[in-house]
């Protein structure tokens, strides 16, 4: 059953130095307050899990918390180049960085091998194309019934996964809507998962019988943490703040103003001061 | 006859290969503005899918991501990420997909991912995303980038996503049944793959355009096919579209929020 706590307790008892750690949410619900937790908690060599690495990760990998990347797009989303990442491979500052890259299909197919207990996900996938030359994770069966050969890479197991959720119920359970990304497979193919969430109510109420719930049984942590998703954005409560992904070409092209800017707004920062994003553009809501 | 800017042409250009009957895939950036002046002039029932999950979705302003609330918002339905990938684009249900690139070789190849070498890379670009398969799965390929010798170069470093291979059929060597970039539309003229060397040639020039900026303009000896022709001037509507959805979308990307609070 998952245990509703703060948010800096839920990530001391979940994540550790040297943990294989996946922060899903594509462009939605990407979980910022949880992975500042992490940058304030001073852990360090992590294996960051992700498909598409935006500012979040920019900022794990810009004060050094990771060793490697698994990844399948490192950009910032519409603006261009991830500055911090960018200087770790291109200049290994603050330190290098290992990168396994893979496509979008790929990683997603191996989320799911991972929620389904599988060692190895297969796609008709990475023809012609020449990452299969670069990353040796990426290989191929043969398919016993036709022939036809495959890309095969291996299932994605983190030990743990972190998200960010609409709600939960006071039991736990937790519910997701909108732009679903792959978060539910990401949970249930790692060995613990913290999900913060805008709202924890009495009944979560589903607002379909086919909705995306993932119940207290397979959720580790819950912190309550309003705002937590920004400046990405959490369906039906507040927009997605692009004026600040704007600003991040800036911020992050220096490593002066980087550094001043994980100090301040960050190190200086506590879970609560996410609260304010919420408040702010709620009127926007979807 | 209104003053319209290469860019515009472009996109004008790009936004008229598109018709009703598509299921698009869209690429952010300049794909999805096409798409979307597509659907808001000659093909307004276009499918267009964005791959965050959105599955015809209609926005208003043009995403600055592929996962912007507005597409899931008008979107007929939002799938997850492994459906969208899997039964989707691989499931053989996309027409058309519109991609764009840093660079691009005489074959339509694309490299977004490294400029020098993989492992001492000069410039790290983003990476492939969702490219790889897009390139292989969907049934005809547009892409739509400016022509620049840094764009458009003999040979990339880096195939993140193939086009037309190696030339001649190589695709069909490889077992794929789809055809590939068809298409290139770029500032200053369309591209099209020759139908037996597969050497993109250049088969439209925009108007104003002479073929000796063409030539200059691109990294390889291009090609022109026996017959080329001018590529009709855009309309004033496609023009009002066009920069109504450009005006909102920076409107709308500027102002959902003052960008000084931090995070």
């Amino acid at each position: 059953m998952a245990r509703i706590q703060p948010l800096a307790e839920a990530v001391a008892d979940n994540v550790r130095d040297g943990d294989a750690v996946s922060m899903e949410g594509f462009t939605h619900l990407i979980p910022y307050a949880a992975g500042h937790e992490v940058i304030r908690q001073g852990r360090k060599d992590l294996f960051l899990i992700r498909m598409t690495p935006d500012i979040l990760y920019d900022q794990l990998i810009g004060v050094g918390a990771a060793r490697a990347m698994k990844f399948s797009w490192g950009g910032n989303p519409g603006v261009g180049s991830l500055h911090r990442f960018r200087d770790a491979v291109e200049n290994q500052w603050p330190r290098p960085l290992e990168i396994e890259e893979h496509s979008h299909a790929a990683m997603a197919n191996a989320y799911e091998a991972g929620a389904a207990n599988l060692p190895f996900a297969m796609l008709r996938g990475y023809i012609g194309a020449d990452l299969p030359k670069v990353n040796p994770n990426i290989k191929s069966v043969t398919c016993p019934f036709t022939g036809e050969t495959l890309a095969a890479v291996p299932a994605i197991r983190p030990d743990v996964t972190i998200i960010h959720a609409q709600r939960a119920d006071r039991k736990g359970n937790v519910l997701i809507e909108g732009i679903v990304g792959v978060q539910k497979e990401a949970v249930l193919a790692a060995k613990r998962s913290i999900v913060t969430v805008e709202e924890i109510v009495e009944e979560l109420a589903p607002p379909s019988p086919n909705s995306v719930v993932l119940p207290s049984w397979v959720v580790t942590a819950i912190a309550h943490v309003p705002g937590g998703a920004f400046p990405s954005y959490a369906h039906g409560y507040y927009a997605r703040n692009n004026a600040f992904y704007i600003r991040w070409d800036e911020i992050a092209r220096d490593r002066e103003s980087f550094t001043a800017w994980i100090k301040e707004n960050v190190l200086d920062a506590k879970p609560e001061d996410f609260a304010r994003h919420a408040a702010k553009n709620s009127v926007k809501a979807a | 006859m209104t003053e319209f800017t290469p860019n515009e042409m472009m996109t004008i250009a790009a936004a008229r290969e598109l018709s009703n009957d598509d299921v698009c895939f869209v690429g952010i950036g300049a794909p999805s503005a096409a798409c979307n002046v597509a659907r808001l002039t000659h093909a307004p029932d276009i499918t267009l899918i964005y791959e965050s999950g959105t599955v015809g979705t209609k926005p208003d302003v043009l995403p600055l991501s592929i996962g912007d609330g507005e597409l899931c918002d008008t979107a007929l339905f939002t799938v997850s990420v492994p459906e969208m990938f899997r039964y989707w684009l691989q499931g053989g249900r996309i027409t058309t997909g519109f991609l764009g690139g840093a660079q691009i070789d005489k074959f339509a190849n694309l490299n977004t991912t490294v400029v020098g070498p993989y492992d001492r890379p000069k410039v790290r670009l983003p990476g492939g995303g969702g490219a790889p398969e897009i390139a292989s799965n969907c049934g005809r390929i547009f892409i739509t980038m400016a022509l620049t010798k840094r764009g458009f170069v003999e040979t990339l470093p880096f195939v993140t996503s193939m086009g037309q291979g190696e030339g001649g059929n190589h695709r069909e060597r490889l077992g794929l049944t789809t055809k590939g970039p068809t298409r290139v539309i770029t500032d200053l003229c369309i591209l099209e793959p020759d139908p037996e060397t597969k050497e993109l040639t250049v088969v439209s020039v925009h108007p104003g355009v002479s073929r000796e900026q063409i030539i200059a303009n691109c990294g390889w000896p291009i090609k022109f096919a026996a017959s080329v022709i001018e590529t009709p001037v855009p309309t004033e509507t496609e023009l009002a579209v066009l920069r109504d959805i450009n005006a909102r979308t920076k409107k709308a990307h500027e102002g959902a929020g003052t960008g000084k609070e931090a995070a």
